[in-house]
């Protein structure tokens, strides 16, 4: 077990709340799930005081050696995800269970700082998230350091030479030397990957790793991915809006949409038969330079919500054509419509996918 | 300047001008200085060899090299290259926004006719937005925050001589309906409008006196997909009913292939390919060309491995001696290391890579004559300055 309380620890007893609930809970394999994660924002004034719903009832999980893809518009709650995932948000309410250990549960300091080994993040933007006045090698050196204290300085720095070697930074020892500006976006995210990669993580949430990239580095990128799941087991959440990139690298797909999961599933099902219509939607609009073009097809004028102090109601209905009454009364939940294949809406069937879009 | 309205009275009139594809820049006699030949006929807008340099301490990085290309009325023109392949840079040269350190330093732009590179700040502004506007990648920041929409369109008419209230309002309640937005939007603030709403009143504010040609910098690619291809649509349908030509520049290969009629691909400052979009798309030439069609995934059909184009683009103060995608090209030859391509034609595209230099005769005509200045060293940069047909 590799758990929180499987790694090398100095306070025993500041360990024993996060190890206490053991290896993952029974049932479950696993390697994080959260259960009705909520995370609300208070917005506007003391005399308008309202509640943006950044992420509502989010109920997910991540196996192990496994890339989960979730996309969505700009504020349908990705990143809050990401954030709350690493605990860099508290949540509203809602839990997460890594390796089966609530993280309400962690306490110390130690605790934290095993946690955030474990499930580091990699960030969108390579050119802020690299401090520019140190060499390459000051953040990843300065990770070991702080994370794997056991590791002498030489066997730090041989370790950060091996995490750069795996993302293909080669020669590692020179591109360690080098200063930010000396690398492209492309190389600056391959260091954002080494250095999450130096922790020994389990997961790494990547939020829209790609994006700020163009379109002939994006697939080294994905690949690399790929390979870090294939050959050093670990887990990847991939925040994206591009579906495409969705397809090629995950395993599982997850829809959000205005703070809600409208779908998930394994990637190719839920891009072969979406049942939700935004997914629907969100299909019908990705550009395909090989498939004929059909305009007409998602004119769709519609814009996410702003999730302020929303009524209950799916949060789809009024862009929905196929919106019912009880659409407007009853949030949908998450129903299995078909193995591991879950959409949240009131008319989605298990049978022929219903048709809104495309 | 010619003046400009007289030529426009068919353009507002929707599509029926279109068939007619009259070509205003022959009309307009007292063009700027002709540098060589005569204007491409009917093309609204024809750039030859056209080069920025940006002045740095260590000498001039050239942004931009020789790059030639015509837009005929009514079309719709890609542009797609990697970051810092010069592509913004052109539309500045050709919208003259380049503020220093960047110069223009060769070539020119003949816009209906008239040079644009001989204007003076003032004949430059008599033609902007009226005939020729720019609609900038980020719409959050080229929209003033601290005044209305309202307020702003008014700016741009009022420079332009429209100062009747009643016209002014009517006007602009007139072209935020085209674009999909409520009318009640034009007192709103650019900070109460989505991303998808800028975005689209900035095109709503460069279609105020239905220009001829409208500059596009990216201006999709902060929205999110179902945003983009809505506003991909828009613009297509406007294009259709006013018939205005635009030049669409991006990143976003796919994103084009639907909507454009030519296609230019540039790497390097330079123009790696262009022609037919569709023809591009289906039997790229430049091996830079099929790499990118290769670098992304699709949602439809196999999931097969791609492997997107190792390396990175040149640094353009040292450029590479020969080809400058030959350090990251999967067919480089011996010679494209020390030569020079040109730009050649081969069945309807002209195509810089040597691979095709015995295509169907050099290119000349039209895009071509990129390779015809002197002092790049390369032995074969004579050779396509053949005659303009």
């Amino acid at each position: 077990m590799t758990g929180l309380s499987a790694r090398r620890g100095r306070q025993a007893d500041a360990r024993s709340a996060a190890g206490a609930a053991g290896p993952a809970a029974p049932g479950t394999g696993a390697l994080l799930r959260t259960e009705a994660l909520t995370k609300h924002f208070k917005v506007g004034t003391a005399l308008s005081r309202r509640t943006l719903h950044a992420a509502d009832d989010v109920s997910m999980s991540i196996g192990e050696r496994q890339i989960v893809a979730l996309a969505g518009e700009s504020g349908s709650g990705k990143s809050t995800i990401a954030r709350l995932l690493t605990r860099i948000y508290k949540p509203t309410s809602g839990e997460i269970y890594f390796q089966g250990t609530p993280l309400s549960s962690i306490r110390s300091r130690a605790d934290r700082l095993r946690y955030s080994g474990l499930v580091p993040m990699v960030f969108q933007d390579p050119f802020s998230s690299i401090n520019p006045v140190f060499r390459i090698s000051h953040g990843v050196l300065r990770a070991l350091a702080l994370h794997r204290p056991e590791l002498s300085r030489r066997q730090r720095y041989a370790e950060a030479e091996r995490v750069f070697g795996v993302v293909g930074l080669t020669p590692a020892a020179e591109v360690l030397q080098r200063y930010p500006h000396e690398l492209s976006g492309g190389q600056r995210q391959r260091v954002g990957f080494a250095q999450a990669l130096a922790m020994r993580p389990k997961l790494i949430v990547a939020d829209e790793p790609v994006s700020m990239l163009d379109v002939s580095i994006r697939i080294g990128l994905l690949n690399l991915m790929a390979r870090l799941r294939d050959q050093e087991g670990v887990s990847i959440l991939y925040i994206t809006h591009d579906i495409a990139s969705a397809r090629y690298v995950a395993d599982r797909l997850i829809v959000m949409y205005a703070g809600h999961i409208a779908e998930s599933g394994p990637v190719e099902e839920v891009l072969a038969g979406p049942r939700h219509p935004y997914t629907q939607l969100l299909l019908s609009a990705v550009p395909d330079p090989r498939a004929p073009l059909a305009v007409g097809a998602a004119t769709d004028r519609g814009e996410p919500p702003k999730v302020i102090d929303p009524a209950p109601g799916c949060r789809f209905r009024w862009r929905c054509p196929l919106a019912i009454d009880r659409c407007h009364q009853v949030t949908p939940e998450l129903r299995e419509l078909l193995p591991a294949h879950h959409a949240a809406c009131h008319v989605a069937r298990a049978g022929a996918a219903t048709k809104a879009f495309g | 300047m010619p003046s400009g309205p007289a030529n426009r009275a068919g353009s507002a009139s929707g599509e029926a001008a279109r068939g007619a594809a009259q070509p205003p820049g022959a009309r307009s006699p007292a063009a700027g200085p002709p540098a060589a030949g005569s204007p491409r006929a009917g093309a609204i807008l024809e750039v030859r060899d056209l080069s920025v340099d940006y002045l740095a301490g260590s000498g001039a990085v050239t942004a931009v090299d020789r790059v030639s290309f015509h837009v005929d009325p009514g079309e719709f023109m890609g542009i797609v290259g990697e970051s810092g392949c010069g592509k913004s840079t052109l539309l500045f040269g050709i919208a003259r926004l380049l503020a220093p350190p960047a110069e223009l330093s060769g070539g020119c732009v003949m816009f209906r006719g008239a040079n644009m590179v001989g204007l003076t700040d003032k004949e430059l502004a008599a033609v902007r937005w009226k005939d020729l506007s720019v609609v900038m990648q980020s719409a959050m920041n080229a929209l003033n925050p601290v005044t209305s929409i309202r307020a702003q369109f008014r700016d741009a008419m009022r420079a332009h001589g429209v100062t009747s209230r009643h016209e002014i309002a009517r006007r602009s309640a007139e072209v935020l309906q085209m674009v999909g937005i409520d009318p009640v939007h034009l007192d709103s603030y650019p900070h109460q409008l989505s991303g998808g709403m800028r975005q689209r009143s900035m095109i709503a504010m460069a279609m105020l006196f239905t220009p001829e040609l409208v500059i596009m910098d990216e201006p999709t690619s902060a929205l999110d997909v179902v945003a983009q291809r809505s506003l991909m649509v828009q613009i297509k349908e406007l294009q259709r009913q006013y018939g205005f030509a635009v030049i669409f520049v991006t990143h976003d290969m796919s994103l084009i292939s639907h909507f454009s009629d030519r296609l230019m691909v540039m790497y390097a400052g330079q123009v790696a390919e262009i022609g037919a979009t569709r023809r591009v798309f289906e039997s790229p030439l430049h091996p830079y060309s099929a790499g990118l069609m290769e670098a992304f995934p699709s949602i439809r059909g196999p999931r097969a491995e791609l492997t997107g184009i190792p390396g990175s683009p040149p640094d353009l103060a040292r450029p590479p001696q020969g080809c400058r995608f030959a350090p990251r090209c999967p067919k480089v030859m011996p010679r494209c290391t020390s030569e020079q391509p040109g730009l050649y034609r081969a069945g309807g595209t002209d195509v810089r890579c040597f691979l095709h230099e015995g295509g169907a005769g050099t290119a000349g005509a039209g895009n071509g004559g990129a390779g015809d200045s002197g002092g790049d060293g390369g032995g074969v940069a004579g050779a396509d300055s053949g005659s303009r047909s």
